[in-house]
């Protein structure tokens, strides 16, 4: 990984356009802040660890950082750290041009916190947890809490099985009118 | 068998890598051994799978070991493994999608304990082969083997199901490459390209996308060489290198129009602070910036660059030059500040423009471009705006808002766009407020408490607005009636304030009375969405009533001027004829033969010009209006901040917590604004040209002042509203706003005949008579007669009737189609259920099996030993379902998490296949052991 854009081969360049719903310029930025997260430490790495990524001030106030990272990351220690591919990949899935297809897909998948590939009541809670911040005050009981989930299990488990699984998720998403325009993070 | 097949198989292949032969001949060699896997599938689809499996675990270790060490020739390879393993199902016509979810049922299917498979997935084939040859365990093999499949066939579905036919075709005729051959290559080829246009929407990881790509790339390259022969083979190639060079020119162009886009970057920040909603502001505010821009070179390039340049010139006559009573303050900046004196006469105002019908060496129709431009400017209006509505009524999906209340909560609530601490702690409180009521909604949505004191407060609340509004609106009326009686007198024997009295009690109407609404919508008890909507409401109806008031009393004025004008023509005309007959008369004696006399054109009388006063009305107006705005945002945002942040060290309370506090960005205030200032220009355009320029500047330097006082001075919302929500409703506003700022202009276009001296169509009727001077003129003969023909009420009336019918006919059609939208999600939800009923009855049966299994297995234990492997991978399979229920807990209805039935995303909008044909093989695939075992 080089360390300034111009590093970044012409073909390579091109593929990435191919493959990602990024712009060119949008690419060499995207490689230019990822050479700044990797230049402190040495430069042979390919793929910066996590905590460096969560100090990015896209993300640093996101409640969902950490699963981002998990999803994006290809690693195979698990420990959310990325390469410049999932770097990308991360970016435009959450561009403005990516499809409602793969924004839900993606979605979907860091909702899942426990990887099982359905969101059952114990994802649906520490979705709640997130959404409603650290700080005892903004927390909900947990009476509030157990109606919340079987009000939402009630609407979007189609087939009862006390699940929601991909495909009732996107169901539910592809009807909200605000998913897409909100489900973006620009450089 | 299956060994020895393999073998010549691999043979083969080392032949193709050795002796590299023609293109032809390869294609045999894949044909005949296509041939050979689809034999060996079917044999396995008869049941031997079982016992050859150990031998096939082997096979498949060479051909990794192999296909890493060729590298290249292992492609094809590849392809036709992927056919092995996925001849089950070749059900045609699924689409890449449908796969995309059989797959992760399958996925589900098969490890539904291990959580990582989706990391596992994500590796690479090369370490994947690597691992297998590692385990031995026939279990964990077979579960690699599924996975397998599950990956590579998404990945080659679509091609495979093409060479499927093509091997067909092959049989036939092995030595020739056929027309038909031909045909499916390129069906295959073009397959590989719609794969490489698609791939980026694939929730894939980049390494597997770039892999993909390439090897798809390869595969076109290698083969799009051999379509086509001798000349058309040329042409091909010519025609293929075009197209890539076009895509690589459009991706170009992509990128250079993204980076045309202005403000990018300050958008992004304030983005990042506020939210979408601010932000959505901003987008508005640029793309209003944007149609401006083509308004103002519309009129700029076709109207006043014209007429500077080859008109004549300034001084020329008497409509270009200023009178000789107003000369000597002409320049004052009190004047020109209301767009007196020189500016007055200047390319700024109707009035200016001559009538003469063609001017400078180009012959520019001058007075026929006025009118075009005013008509296009317009026109054009209402094409941007229309579509832009168009587009966001695609994206808004519409359907039934209610049904998912609460997920919709959950699942989009955060905007991931928020990258600032305050705004975020602000975002998490107002979701949780969210939650919380929703909850209580939920809960008190049968009871409500004293219906009656609610209802007479709205109505009060109402009454207090419409009075407001009577109010507001008679002022306005008085007030120009005054300022018209001021007009008479003289404006120079009044104060400053009297003289701009109707713009500033406009624009102070328009600050104050919002807060007014503001106060009175607390009465009212609405649901904050509810009541955001019901405030832009009345604040619309302000304005629109303001702005017709104005309208309506300077309409009267114009009427009195243009009577005024009439019987001032006469006997101006008289004046003018006596007046020079004078000056003739006075020089006469000296000299006869003397040359005419030139008077200077500032000492000619002229009538008055309604036209240029109307268009400096709406110039004055704007300027107000502007300047209104940045005033209230320095005072009311920027010292307001200064004070709370300074006064804060030595004051009692705490301002910044407290009262005074910092203001937050009103989105639909300013929003309504910009629709307001929209609608004035598209109104005075005509009158004065130069109004989209000057909004054009206005636009400019808000946006540069509102931003920079957004961030140094605005708090986060403590409500962040979602942008797209409310954004058709404001694109449906600024279309009200023009058809209403339109239909007065209009009016007075086609009613009222224009001034007799100044102007382009002076001398004229009506202004609309410069299209038929036009069409006898520059027009051959026939043209004109056929014009004629075509714009009598006999053709006009059945055309117009004929729109109508189009209109009534797409109103019915898409009206069909959303009932027929309805009636397929009915459809698909009795399909679910259905589909449940089915699973459940599937698993109820496969339990019984299992059972029966288990008791074979009790009394004749460890009879079946090659049996094995299937048969605990298949108990095995059963236990992860069985924990997999429990752990779902409460939910009683046993269904094996591989049923779970797909609503197919937007399934109601694309008639795909139902969800029913998805899963069906997936019980059976559960059964097949047992069937086998009985």
């Amino acid at each position: 990984m080089g360390t300034t854009a111009s590093q970044l081969g012409k073909d390579l360049l091109s593929e990435y356009q191919e493959l990602t719903f990024l712009t060119k310029q949008e690419i060499m930025l995207a490689h230019k802040r990822f050479s700044e997260l990797l230049s402190k430490e040495d430069r042979n790495l390919t793929s910066v660890p996590m905590e460096k990524v969560l100090s990015l001030p896209e993300l640093k106030s996101n409640p969902f950082r950490k699963r981002i990272c998990h999803v994006f990351s290809t690693s195979d220690m698990k420990d959310g750290s990325l390469t410049f591919e999932d770097f990308l990949d991360l970016l435009s899935a959450f561009s403005d041009s990516a499809t409602l297809e793969i924004k839900s897909h993606y979605a979907f998948r860091i909702f899942d916190f426990d990887d099982d590939g359905t969101l059952d009541g114990g994802d649906l809670e520490k979705l709640v947890n997130c959404l409603t911040g650290e700080t005892e005050d903004t927390r909900l009981t947990p009476e509030e809490m157990r109606q919340l989930i079987s009000n939402i299990l009630e609407e979007s488990d189609i087939d009862k099985d006390g699940t929601v699984n991909l495909s009732e998720f996107q169901h539910v998403i592809s009807r909200s009118p605000d998913f897409v325009s909100s489900f973006k993070i620009v450089l | 068998m299956f060994q020895n097949e393999e073998d010549t198989v691999i043979d083969s292949d080392g032949r193709q890598e050795r002796a590299k032969e023609k293109e032809r001949k390869k294609e045999r060699d894949r044909k005949r051994r296509r041939n050979v896997a689809r034999r060996a599938s079917s044999a396995r689809k008869e049941g031997k799978e079982l016992e050859d499996r150990p031998g096939r675990e082997e096979r498949r270790g060479r051909k990794k070991r192999d296909k890493e060490g060729k590298g290249k020739g292992g492609e094809d390879e590849r392809q036709e493994e992927v056919k092995n393993d996925t001849v089950a199902k070749t059900q045609k016509n699924f689409s890449n999608e449908n796969t995309r979810k059989l797959e992760q049922k399958e996925i589900e299917v098969v490890g539904e304990e291990d959580g990582d498979t989706e990391e596992k997935r994500k590796n690479g084939r090369s370490e994947k082969g690597g691992k297998k040859e590692e385990n031995g365990r026939g279990e964990t093999v077979e579960k690699k083997q599924k996975k397998k499949r599950v990956e590579t066939s998404a990945e080659h579905e679509s091609s495979e199901e093409e060479e499927d036919e093509e091997e067909k075709v092959g049989e036939e005729k092995p030595e020739v490459l056929s027309p038909e051959e031909l045909e499916k290559l390129k069906e295959e080829v073009d397959e590989r390209k719609k794969l490489i246009s698609t791939l980026r929407g694939k929730p894939w990881p980049m390494r597997k996308k770039l892999l993909t790509l390439r090897e798809s790339h390869e595969f076109v390259e290698k083969y799009e060489g051999a379509l086509g022969k001798g000349k058309s083979r040329k042409l091909y190639a010519y025609k293929v290198m075009m197209l890539k060079k076009w895509m690589k020119f459009q991706r170009d162009f992509e990128n250079f129009k993204t980076a045309c886009v202005p403000w990018e970057m300050k958008i992004k920040e304030i983005e990042s602070h506020f939210g979408s909603s601010v932000a959505s502001y901003f987008i508005f505010l640029r793309w209003m910036y944007g149609i401006n821009m083509i308004l103002f070179g519309l009129t700029f390039g076709l109207v006043m660059v014209p007429e500077a340049l080859m008109g004549r010139p300034y001084g020329s006559m008497p409509r270009k030059t200023v009178p000789r009573a107003d000369e000597a303050n002409a320049m004052d900046f009190a004047v020109l500040w209301d767009f007196g004196g020189y500016a007055q006469y200047s390319v700024l105002f109707y009035g200016y423009y001559n009538s003469q019908r063609a001017i400078g060496w180009l012959k520019f129709r001058m007075p026929l471009s006025y009118f075009l431009v005013g008509v296009g400017t317009v026109a054009y209006s209402y094409m941007v705006v229309i579509r832009t509505m168009a587009r966001n009524a695609n994206e808004d999906g519409g359907g039934d808002n209610n049904s998912f209340n609460f997920s919709w909560k959950m699942f989009t609530s955060w905007d991931y766009l928020i990258g600032n601490p305050e705004t975020a702690d602000n975002k998490f409180a107002s979701i949780t407020t969210s939650f919380k009521e929703a909850i209580l909604e939920e809960q008190e949505s049968r009871k409500d408490d004293n219906i009656h004191l609610t209802r007479f407060l709205r109505v009060l609340a109402n009454f207090l607005v419409l009075c407001c509004l009577a109010g507001s609106g008679y002022l306005i009326y008085f007030v120009v009636r005054r300022s018209q009686k001021f007009a008479l007198e003289g404006l120079e024997s009044h104060s400053w304030w009297e003289r701009n009295e109707v713009n500033m009690v406009m624009s102070l109407l328009g600050m104050f009375c919002p807060m007014l609404f503001d106060v009175i919508s607390a009465l009212e008890n609405y649901h904050p969405r509810i009541a955001l909507q019901w405030q832009l409401g009345r604040i619309f109806a302000l304005f629109l009533g303001n702005l017709y008031t104005f309208i309506i009393a300077l309409m009267d004025e114009i009427n009195l001027k243009v009577n005024l004008e009439r019987e001032e023509e006469e006997v101006l005309k008289l004046n003018m004829t006596i007046w020079e007959a004078s000056l003739y008369n006075g020089t006469l004696g000296v000299n006869s033969t003397a040359p005419p006399i030139t008077v200077h054109p500032a000492d000619i009388p002229r009538g008055p010009c309604w036209e240029t006063m109307v268009g400096q009305e709406f110039v004055r107006l704007i300027v107000s209006d502007t300047m209104t705005t940045y005033i209230t945002l320095l005072i009311g945002d920027f010292l307001r901040a200064v004070l709370v942040r300074f006064l804060n060290y030595c004051w009692c309370w705490d301002l910044e917590a407290g009262f005074p506090s910092y203001s937050e960005f009103d989105v639909s205030g300013n929003v309504l604004g910009l629709i307001f200032n929209q609608g004035m220009i598209w109104m005075g355009a005509f009158y004065a040209p130069c109004l989209p320029a000057l909004n054009v500047l206005r636009l400019h330097v808000s946006m540069y002042l509102q931003c920079w006082a957004v961030m140094c001075c605005n708090v986060p919302q403590e409500r962040v509203f979602k942008a797209s929500g409310s954004n058709n409703f404001y694109m449906a506003m600024l279309l009200v706003i023009l058809f209403l700022s339109t239909l007065p202009a209009i009016y007075t276009i086609v009613t009222i005949p224009p001034s007799f001296d100044c102007g382009p169509f002076s001398g004229k009727s009506r202004m609309f008579d410069v299209i038929q001077e036009t069409l006898e003129s520059d027009f051959p003969a026939w043209f004109g007669k056929v014009f004629s023909y075509a714009s009598n009420p006999g053709l006009v009336l059945p055309f117009l009737l004929l729109m109508v019918l189009a209109i009534y006919y797409l109103q019915s059609t898409s009206k069909s189609y959303k009932q027929a939208n309805l009636e397929l999600k009915k459809k698909l939800q009795t399909q679910n259920e259905e589909n449940k009923k089915k699973t459940k009855m599937a698993a109820l049966k496969a339990a019984m099996d299992l059972e029966e299994a288990q008791k074979a297995w009790s009394e004749a234990p460890r009879q079946q030993r090659n049996n094995n492997a299937s048969q605990q991978s298949y108990t095995d399979r059963e236990k992860k379902g069985g924990e997999h229920r429990a752990h779902q807990g409460k939910s009683d209805h046993q269904i094996p998490p591989s049923a779970t039935s797909p609503p197919a995303p937007r399934g109601h909008r694309i008639p795909g296949p139902l969800p029913g044909n998805q899963w069906q093989p997936a019980p059976s695939v559960q059964r097949v052991p047992n069937s086998q075992r009985h």
